[in-house]
């Protein structure tokens, strides 16, 4: 298997504030790694890093292609979709507005047409709801429109920040599924930030500890699950 | 406030003081009315800065304060004295009026609704209706106010240490409202109106006399204005001078009482430079130095203060 | 009541000036969420472009194709070179320059072609058209503001593109997030203002006649009605423009002693207080925010 995305020696700031200090990780193509971690420790900032929201230096190489000193959008274009924290709804526009942005650097045609199709088969409620104003949905009826929105580009990488957030665990359970699905039949890879550690651990094959900053453990989920500090810190026992 | 601080304010005052002596009559005539529209902008930094409120319209209430003087002491024969505090008061009395209807408005709308009175104001005093008080579209004159007291200052001279004590004064209650109780709910308000609402704070008043008092401060000026100038006509106050207060707030910094100072300084000197650089493209000019000027400080002088404020403290640290 | 029609319909007539200027103004607000006081003196500058065009011999349409094209083309520089860099400064910054803008278009074109009044050439001639209820010029300046809001309206509402840039400018970070070029956006609504403001001044400048001043008070008019409008809609705008038309022709007319001369007062005091009572204009949509 390919290593699709390679990050070496990222640091990133706010203003004066150094909050990545030269993390190395590896995700490799059709892999699902989740970022644990307390709050604060950086897992949102490696997202924003990697999708040129942030100041962030070092190397990050995304298919071959170096993508350290790239703008937002050009990094999106190459097919990296990001559902950032708070979602990132388009407010004034409509539920079927914001999935067509999704899509909108694709050549337009009926594929856009289907995909919608499918996002709304993921998620009925979207589908009910597609002229409302997004603004007016519910906090996880917004996850679920960023979600369909960031698969709408057809990504061959997702990074989500935090996708269970506000979302009834029924229905959490559902989403893992559906982007366990994707990542399977789609070959979409993933990179999951995760404050719930079991669920991460259940669909991510690979997982990064992150403490203030640095990675303190990394290993495939077995061996993140079975180590004795991260049971100890994480997970309660 | 920072020792350092203190050390350049007390200053400024100094030089201030000692000015008047020093230079001829028609830059101590010029240095006024950097201060009488430093007072101005200090009125709408105090609307725009802490209460995070848009006017594009307090020339209006320069106007309104400038009449009240003038139909004050031509009319009614009062002194100047008397002038003062009058205009403060229907200041206060119209933005409140104008306030509290007004700023359920936000943003973009609200900047309409303080335009229309922006256009409003000169119309209004041109009006035939009412010349036997304002003198119509010739306006008013006023005699000039002379030293009282026998002090040994010429007219200019005595204008210039009034209206920079009327400053000084108005500066330092501005800058103690800003720091009271009343002036921390104004920028609760501003940073998040939801959250503020949440905790009792009752917006549409605050919001209104935040306006007032704006209006206040403005209105003053007015009335210093109409005495520097001792000539009060409508269209000295067209929406140009709203226009013109709005840039001083913006190159002083929003938000930073002094920068009313600076702001007063530009919109007085600059046009005079842009004049000399080119005289049939001066407005050109004055429009490029005012573009470069946000370009290098997009917050003003006062963002530059600040930022090398920040700078200073942490390298001591 | 004669009286009434009459002078309704002559507020018809200049509210159409008033809405194209709106028109500018609405475009503008999609690319940049503000609104640009220069605009009006850009559409002066390009209708001064459009003359010297004219007085060079050029054909009355090929003029004004050339005169939009490049006015489109210097709204997208001013945006990307002027606009752009200050972007994230604070909105009376922005204003700041917009001012700035407005006084150096202003100075430019009196230094140019001098302050004397030009006349300019209407291409629908001025003969009067159904018994003198209106005359060739008014009706042409209607179709005109009727292929620029049909065109508006399916642009921003039916095309990607339009999508895409009412996107930028509503929240610049999630359209990025989308691969939006925010930046690109932003100089192709700049553009398309600036155009907008040409075809307005070309079509206004036959009945005001132009020099260097002549957009100064139909801007304030132009506001007015987009923002009675309702700053997300095109019709919404041009209705709006035709309604200030009207409401500052019968305020003239009917309102006592004062209302010759407080027409212009009068008539944007009534719009502000039809915001105190919606806030977002007759035709906007208010959106709706979840705390």
């Amino acid at each position: 298997m390919t290593t699709l995305l390679k990050v070496r020696g990222l640091e990133a700031s706010y203003g004066d504030l150094t909050v990545l200090r030269r993390l190395d990780f590896d995700l490799l193509e059709g892999g699902a790694t989740t970022l644990l971690g307390a709050n604060g420790a950086g897992k949102t900032t490696t997202l924003r890093a990697l999708t040129g929201m942030t100041r962030r230096s070092g190397e990050i190489v995304f298919d071959g292609t170096s993508i350290t000193r790239m703008s937002t959008e050009q990094i999106v274009r190459l097919k990296v979709a990001h559902v950032p924290e708070g979602r990132g709804t388009l407010t004034a526009f409509s539920v079927e507005e914001n999935l067509k942005l999704g899509a909108i650097t694709r050549p337009s045609g009926r594929e856009i047409a289907a995909d919608m199709e499918r996002v709304y088969g993921h998620f009925p409620v979207l589908k009910a709801r597609r002229r409302q104003q997004a603004g007016t949905l519910s906090g996880g009826e917004q996850q679920m429109l960023a979600i369909g929105r960031a698969l709408m580009l057809r990504p061959r990488l997702m990074l989500l920040d935090e996708p269970s957030f506000g979302l009834a665990p029924a229905i959490v359970a559902g989403l893992l599924e559906m982007l366990d699905r994707v990542r399977r039949e789609d070959g979409v890879s993933l990179l999951i930030v995760e404050q719930n550690v079991e669920l991460a651990l259940g669909i991510a094959d690979h997982a990064c500890v992150l403490e203030t900053g640095r990675i303190v453990k990394a290993g495939t989920s077995e061996a993140i699950r079975a180590d004795a500090d991260v049971r100890r810190a994480y997970l309660g026992y | 406030m920072s020792r350092a601080a203190l050390f350049i304010g007390l200053g400024l005052v100094a030089v201030a003081v000692a000015l008047p002596s020093l230079a001829g009559p028609f830059l101590v005539f010029q240095l006024t009315q950097v201060l009488v529209y430093a007072i101005a902008i200090l009125g709408l930094n105090m609307l725009t800065g802490i209460s995070g409120q848009f006017s594009l319209g307090h020339g209006a209430f320069f106007a309104i304060g400038a009449y009240a003087a003038a139909i004050a002491i031509d009319t009614c024969g009062l002194g100047y004295g008397w002038a003062l505090p009058l205009a403060g008061i229907v200041c206060f009395v119209a933005g409140l009026l104008f306030g509290l209807p007004a700023l359920r408005l936000e943003g973009i709308y609200l900047a309409l609704a303080t335009f229309v009175l922006a256009v409003a104001a000169p119309q209004i005093f041109k009006l035939s209706l009412l010349e036997g008080w304002t003198g119509g579209v010739q306006g008013v004159f006023i005699a000039k106010p002379e030293a009282p007291f026998g002090l040994p200052l010429s007219g200019d001279q005595w204008l210039y240490f009034l209206v920079l004590t009327v400053g000084l004064v108005l500066y330092w209650t501005a800058r103690n409202l800003v720091r009271s109780r009343s002036g921390r709910a104004l920028l609760a308000i501003r940073e998040n109106p939801v959250a503020a609402r949440a905790m009792g704070i009752d917006l549409s008043l605050y919001k209104a006399l935040a306006f007032a008092v704006s209006a206040l401060y403005t209105g003053v000026a007015g009335v210093l204005s109409a005495l520097t100038v001792q000539f009060v006509a409508p269209d000295s106050f067209t929406f140009v001078l709203s226009i013109a207060l709005l840039v001083g707030v913006v190159v002083g910094g929003v938000g930073w009482l002094p920068g009313a100072l600076v702001g007063g300084a530009f919109i007085v000197f600059v046009p005079n430079v842009a004049e000399d650089v080119s005289k049939g493209l001066s407005g050109a000019v004055y429009g490029i130095m005012l573009i470069l000027l946000i370009y290098l400080m997009p917050t003003g002088v006062g963002g530059l203060v600040g930022r090398i404020a920040a700078r200073t403290s942490r390298s001591r640290t | 009541m004669e009286l009434f029609l009459q002078q309704a319909l002559s507020g018809v007539a200049t509210g159409g000036i008033y809405a194209l200027m709106a028109l500018a103004l609405v475009m503008i607000f999609q690319a940049i969420r503000h609104l640009n006081f220069a605009q009006g003196e850009m559409a002066m500058f390009s209708t001064f472009i459009a003359w010297q065009l004219l007085a060079w011999g050029l054909p009355y349409w090929l003029a004004f194709v050339l005169a939009v094209a490049l006015s489109f083309l210097g709204g997208a520089l001013i945006g990307r070179l002027v606009f752009l860099p200050i972007r994230n400064a604070p909105v009376l910054s922005h204003i700041a320059v917009f001012v700035a803008l407005l006084l150096i278009f202003n100075s430019l074109a009196g230094f140019i072609w001098d302050f004397s009044i030009k006349p300019f050439p209407s291409p629908f001639g001025t003969a009067p058209l159904f018994g003198g209820l209106i005359g060739a010029h008014q009706a042409g300046m209607l179709l005109v503001i009727l292929v620029v809001v049909a065109f508006l309206f399916w642009f921003l509402r039916f095309t990607r593109i339009g999508l895409a840039l009412r996107a930028a400018a509503a929240n610049p970070e999630s359209a990025r997030l989308v691969g939006i070029k925010v930046d690109r956006m932003m100089a192709l609504g700049w553009g398309m203002a600036s155009a907008i403001g040409a075809v307005a001044g070309i079509m206004i400048a036959p009945v005001v006649f132009l020099e260097p001043n002549m957009m100064l008070s139909i801007l304030l008019y132009g506001f007015a009605g987009a923002v009675l409008g309702g700053l997300s809609s095109p019709g919404g705008a041009v209705l709006g423009g035709f309604i200030v038309g009207v409401a500052e022709n019968l305020a003239g007319t009917y309102v006592p002693v004062v209302g010759h001369e407080l027409k212009l007062p009068i008539a944007l005091f009534l719009i502000v207080a039809v915001l105190v009572v919606r806030p977002e204009g007759l035709f906007g949509r208010g959106t709706v925010e979840r705390v």
